[in-house]
């Protein structure tokens, strides 16, 4: 499946890659540059990752630098953060984004509270990468986005990418950064082919990108949900409705002055997610639309989530519950003809 | 003239000192008010931290846990930089920002306290991996109490140092209390020592409250770890004479089982050893002296000291 649907990419160089392999890349890179860059996790050595991302890497590497760990998100993410105040730079990987709540006090009290509480002495470069997302019938515990759990921790930084380009340039971003980062991954994905320019640049952490441009309304969203909207926005194209889609790229920092600009320009704003809505990352990125154009605002933000459940098998359900184009469609709809 | 041997006596008794007086002293300031938060007291433990640390240099590491100063004072800190930091003083070892519970100084090699029971176990064993992975030839070592060995999260390191063969010890300080839990209650198994033989290293079971016992049986599990014979459970027992923390009154402690412990804590133990040994009664004074002025100068350091800017509270923060 080639997926590239109606995204500004113009690559130059017309190479498509797997998101997966775009990630490979980027570890293969750091790793290859700096030698402080060692990858902890289940099954990424020799069987090359459950979802095949770190293929390879144990060969050329060494068992040295690509872990295989015992089944203990917990214990390895302290061992992770441990490796990190020692001088390496351990990049974690999660077979999937729900076991990473086995690993909440070392991510919540230990890697993101140590530089502030510790006088600056300390700084933890670690990069959690985490597979997340419905899509697949992995069914209720295999299938969550748990971002917002993370952005409301200080210390973190959450990066959530679309795209092959910004998956390897977030992530040689991340790997480069001094401070913990999340670095969500959809599995629904990594299976997906897309551009991917030669020699890109490393993209800073906290730079949401414009995808399309319009001045209808300004859709927001990150990881997969991005492509839901950009079809959502060829869909209104052909009916007369120029959406401005983003790509948020970074929840934690979020780039509010990009989102501030575009709504400002619009009047209007839909938020699009996977991960749940109470208290989700929706709720969080509709007060800073507040926050920065509430006096532009023509009506109420609006927000597509998944709905409060957990998150059900049967691919027909599934599928009802995951945001989907026609509903973005739908929704754009109302609040422009309100 | 004294022997080299007596004077490293002194000097064990000088740091054990430090940390009874450190406590004693802090205890004071926050009975009267003064000083801010809780505090988790090391009193009756001080054999411990002084006689695994004794074999530690700065390069060598340490995670502590929510009672760290006594480990903190065995490790090299200033009790300066430790009173400003309880103070809450921007001039304290972490800035004012961590407190009593995540004290710690990398240039000393202690990492911030964990003050998540079990938590700094799985750092300490990243740290010893990390020391392997560079080839470095420093050691790692997790304090941790009894309570501590019932969580997951020790479980998980342990093994893990125990299959990469990393060079660490897990120090196990079994004060018998979970905080007011006594350990029948949370334990089935005699000694905790007895668990490491699930991981496959070895576990050492030594009488806590003897320092030289202490020195002696940390030194074998040190010298294992860095030269590559991997991990030990070391399992030191003892009794915490004080509160678990700053307003417990101990009320679970039988009253005939602490007066028996206040008989054999290991600063009462170890003065009739250097008694014993041709040390006098007048010097011992003297370094408890030396020990309180010290102290005392860091106290009044502290509290002169000006309270952080309040602007200073948004300094540091990066997301």
């Amino acid at each position: 499946m080639v997926l590239n649907q109606g995204m500004d990419i113009t690559a130059t160089t017309p190479r498509l890659v797997y998101y997966a392999d775009a990630i490979r890349e980027a570890l293969v890179e750091a790793m290859r540059r700096d030698p402080t860059v060692v990858l902890f996790g289940e099954d990424i050595g020799r069987y090359g990752g459950a979802f095949g991302v770190t293929r390879g890497l144990l060969e050329e590497f060494g068992e040295g630098r690509v872990v295989d760990t015992p089944i203990a998100e917990g214990g390895v993410t302290g061992l992770a953060i441990g490796a990190a105040l020692t001088g390496l730079r351990p990049v974690v990987e999660y077979m999937f984004m729900d076991f990473i709540t086995l690993a909440m006090d070392q991510i919540v009290n230990h890697a993101a509270k140590f530089r502030e509480i510790y006088g600056e002495q300390a700084r933890v470069p670690i990069v959690l990468r985490a597979a997340a997302g419905a899509g697949r019938s992995y069914g209720a515990t295999h299938s969550q986005m748990l971002e917002g759990w993370f952005m409301h921790v200080p210390g973190l930084k959450v990066v959530a990418p679309s795209t092959a380009e910004d998956v390897r340039g977030l992530l040689t971003a991340a790997m480069a950064d001094d401070d913990p980062v999340l670095f969500v991954e959809h599995k629904d994905l990594y299976k997906v082919r897309m551009p991917l320019l030669e020699d890109a640049a490393p993209i800073p952490l906290g730079q949401a990108r414009v995808l399309r441009e319009g001045d209808a309304a300004t859709i927001l969203a990150y990881s997969r949900a991005v492509h839901v909207a950009a079809q959502a926005a060829m869909h209104l194209a052909r009916e007369g409705v120029a959406v401005e889609v983003i790509d948020l790229r970074t929840l934690a920092p979020l780039d509010v002055d990009t989102l501030g600009a575009s709504v400002r320009k619009t009047g209007r704003a839909i938020v699009v997610t996977e991960a749940f809505a109470t208290a989700g990352p929706a709720a969080e990125i509709a007060y800073r639309v507040m926050e920065q154009a509430f006096a532009y605002l023509e009506a109420p933000v609006t927000r597509i989530t998944m709905p409060p459940m957990a998150i059900p098998f049967a691919p027909s359900l599934e599928q009802a519950a995951l945001p989907q184009v026609e509903d973005v469609v739908r929704a754009v709809k109302n609040l422009v003809y309100s | 003239m004294m022997s080299n041997s007596m004077e490293f006596h002194l000097s064990l008794y000088r740091k054990m000192v430090m940390i009874r007086q450190f406590e004693e002293r802090v205890k004071y300031l926050f009975l009267e008010g003064i000083m801010p938060g809780t505090i988790h007291q090391y009193q009756g433990q001080e054999a411990i931290a002084v006689g695994v640390c004794e074999h530690l240099a700065d390069e060598d590491v340490i995670t502590s846990t929510h009672r760290p100063h006594g480990h903190a004072i065995a490790k090299g800190l200033s009790v300066e930089s430790m009173m400003h930091e309880l103070f809450g003083k921007s001039t304290g070892c972490c800035a004012g920002k961590g407190g009593s519970m995540h004290i710690g100084d990398m240039a000393h090699g202690m990492a911030p306290a964990i003050a998540i029971v079990g938590g700094g176990a799985p750092i300490a064993t990243g740290m010893a991996l990390a020391f392997t992975m560079r080839k470095q030839p420093q050691v790692a070592v997790a304090f941790m109490g009894d309570g501590a060995v019932n969580e997951g999260a020790v479980h998980e390191a342990m093994n893990m140092g125990a299959i990469w063969s990393l060079p660490i010890v897990y120090v196990v300080e079994n004060n018998r209390y979970s905080a007011s839990t006594p350990i029948a209650q949370t334990t089935k198994v005699a000694n905790l020592a007895d668990r490491a033989a699930a991981y496959g290293m070895p576990g050492v079971t030594v009488d806590g409250n003897d320092v030289l016992a202490v020195y002696e049986a940390a030194g074998e599990a040190i010298h294992r770890a860095r030269t590559g014979g991997g991990p030990t459970m070391l399992e030191a027992l003892t009794y915490r004479i004080t509160g678990h923390s700053r307003r417990d009154p101990c009320l679970y402690q039988p009253e005939e089982e602490r007066k028996a412990a206040l008989t054999q804590e290991p600063i009462v133990r170890f003065t009739e050893f250097l008694l014993s040994q041709g040390h006098t009664q007048q010097a011992l004074d003297g370094v408890r002296d030396e020990v309180n002025a010290e102290i005392e100068r860091a106290v009044q350091s502290a509290m002169a000291a000006p309270d952080p800017a309040p602007e200073e509270a948004l300094v540091g923060l990066f997301v």
